[in-house]
């Protein structure tokens, strides 16, 4: 390991709010983001931003889709 | 050779019948989430609606080749995405460059630069971003990355879902999950701090 403890945990980002991290890499993570408000800081925002990006992204289905959709129903394979 | 008992035919007819009904159940069950994720793959709401018709229609004609159990959800957008790029639908917003390759904390950064640390500290920072912004960041990520990005944090899959919807290895999910959240955030970063 080298380098700014910093970069090195800003690159566990993703895997870590994803839980793919090994065991050792969490330890890490987990570490470091104990004593550093920093970082703290940065995978909160993150995970907040996730959430946001989810809600805002998510469109209902347009009424009469469903209708349409269950007319398909019995669609030959041959048709 | 004689014909078969016409009970047995019966019954087979009617066997056959009851799985493809609850097949059908079952796919429609799941059409808000099939459309959900099609909607954010294509550019408008009336191209999202033409590729989920599409996609059942391909589902319900080729029904028996669902295996009973399996993820179905899976399934129905592996037909949609394939659809999708045979359709040459997908969202082409952005000119064929490689993204630049910021780092995972960019946007952090950048708020906090503008406003302050403590402005990561408050709930609504990233609601100060509009929903609008969120949606337009998003069309605006090259298509190969955006795929994951919607497969996975929009629509819910695991990576190993979404390597099999895409037909592409677990590993190249990672990379591409992982790119096109940086260059969501560039985006993001681009339009938040004027």
């Amino acid at each position: 390991m080298s380098g700014d403890p910093c970069d090195r945990c800003e690159e566990l980002l993703q895997d870590f709010l994803d839980r793919t991290l090994s065991d050792a890499e969490w330890r890490e993570a987990e570490t470091h983001l104990a004593g550093c408000d920093y970082c703290s800081r940065r995978y909160r925002f993150e995970a907040s931003l996730r959430r946001y990006v989810k809600t805002s992204a998510i469109e209902r289905m347009p009424p009469g889709l469903m209708a349409k959709l269950d007319e398909l129903r019995g669609l030959d394979a041959t048709a | 050779m004689s014909e078969p008992e016409p009970q047995t035919e019966a019954r087979r007819i009617a066997t056959e019948a009851r799985d493809r009904a609850r097949f059908e159940e079952e796919a429609l069950s799941l059409a808000d989430q099939v459309y959900r994720v099609a909607r954010r793959l294509v550019g408008s709401r009336e191209e999202a609606e033409d590729l989920v018709q599409e996609t059942y229609a391909r589902a319900f004609r080729s029904w028996r080749s669902y295996t009973p159990g399996t993820n179905m959800r899976a399934w129905l957008l592996r037909i949609l995405t394939n659809l999708n790029v045979d359709r040459g639908r997908r969202i082409q917003r952005t000119p064929q460059t490689q993204p630049l390759e910021e780092t995972d904390y960019y946007l952090a950064n950048k708020l906090a630069s503008a406003g302050g640390e403590q402005v990561l500290e408050t709930d609504e920072v990233v609601e100060r971003m509009s929903q609008d912004s969120v949606v337009n960041a998003l069309s605006e990520i090259q298509p190969q990355f955006r795929d994951v990005v919607v497969l996975v944090d929009i629509g819910d899959f695991t990576y190993a879902d979404a390597a099999q919807i895409l037909d592409i290895p677990i590993g190249t999910v990672m990379s591409r999950l992982h790119r096109g959240r940086r260059a969501l955030k560039q985006r993001l970063a681009e339009g938040a701090v004027t």
